[in-house]
C-alpha cells in the first residue's frame, strides 16, 4: 500500500470517527434540549481541530512506519487524488444546498452550522471512498 | 479481478528478461512507486504516454513491444 493510500485511509477513518462522536454527543441532546439552546460551538471546533491534528499525527506515524515510502507521490497518486477531489466537490456542492436553504429560511444557527459540517464530512467520505476504490480496484 | 483498462503490457516478462528486475527497481528508475508498477502490470492503471515511453526506455525496446491495446469493437466487427 502506497504512502498516499495509507494517508487516505487514515484521513477517512479519523474524519468519520470524529464526526460520529460529535453528532452522537450533540444530536443526543436534542430530545431534552431545544436546538437553539445546545452549546455546539466548542464541540464543533474541537471535532474539526482534532480531525486536522490527528490526520497530521497519522501522516507522521505512517511516514515513520515506512520511511522509504514517506512523501512519495507519483502520477497515479495525483490522478486518483484529482478524481477523488472531483467527486468530493460534487457531493459538497449538492450537500451545501441544505444549509443554504436553511439560511434562507432563517433556521437556527445550530442547524445551519451542523449541516455545513455534515456536508464537509459527506464530501470527505465520498472523496475518500472513490480514492480507495480507485487504489484497490483500478483507475 | 477488475481490468478497467484495455491497455495490455509485457512488463512482467521484460523485467524477468532484464536480470529479473524488481518492481521497486523499475519504479525507482522512472520515478514512480512500486504500487504503481504493480497496478500497471495488473491492468489496473493505464500509464500516461510519457510514463509508457519511460518504461520502454528502461528496457531499451520500442513502445509497442511493451504495451498493446485490445480494441474489442474492432475485433468483434
Amino acid at each position: 500500500m502506497s504512502f498516499e493510500e495509507k494517508s487516505t485511509w487514515a484521513y477517512s477513518v479519523i474524519a468519520i470517527a470524529l464526526a460520529v462522536i460529535y453528532f452522537a454527543l450533540v444530536l443526543g441532546q436534542l430530545p431534552q434540549t431545544a436546538a437553539g439552546d445546545i452549546t455546539f460551538q466548542v464541540p464543533l471546533v474541537a471535532a474539526i481541530g482534532a480531525t486536522i491534528g490527528l490526520t497530521i499525527l497519522a501522516h507522521i506515524v505512517v511516514a515513520i512506519a515506512a520511511p522509504d515510502d514517506a512523501g512519495k507521490r507519483d502520477q497515479r497518486d495525483k490522478d486518483i487524488n484529482r478524481y477523488g477531489e472531483y467527486v468530493g466537490g460534487l457531493v459538497l456542492g449538492v450537500a451545501a444546498t441544505v444549509p443554504l436553504i436553511l439560511a434562507l429560511a432563517e433556521a437556527d444557527h445550530f442547524w445551519i452550522a451542523n449541516t455545513i459540517y455534515l456536508a464537509f464530512i459527506l464530501s470527505a467520505t465520498a472523496g475518500s471512498i472513490v480514492k480507495i476504490v480507485a487504489y484497490r480496484r483500478g483507475f | 479481478m477488475v481490468r478497467p483498462t484495455r491497455v495490455t503490457n509485457e512488463i512482467r516478462r521484460l523485467r524477468f528478461a532484464n536480470a529479473e528486475m524488481t518492481q521497486a527497481e523499475l519504479g525507482d528508475r522512472i520515478g514512480v512507486t512500486r504500487q504503481t508498477i504493480i497496478a500497471i502490470e495488473q491492468g489496473r492503471y493505464s500509464p500516461s504516454l510519457e510514463m509508457a515511453f519511460q518504461i520502454a526506455g528502461v528496457f531499451g525496446v520500442p513502445l509497442d513491444e511493451v504495451f498493446g491495446y485490445v480494441d474489442s469493437e474492432a475485433t468483434t466487427s
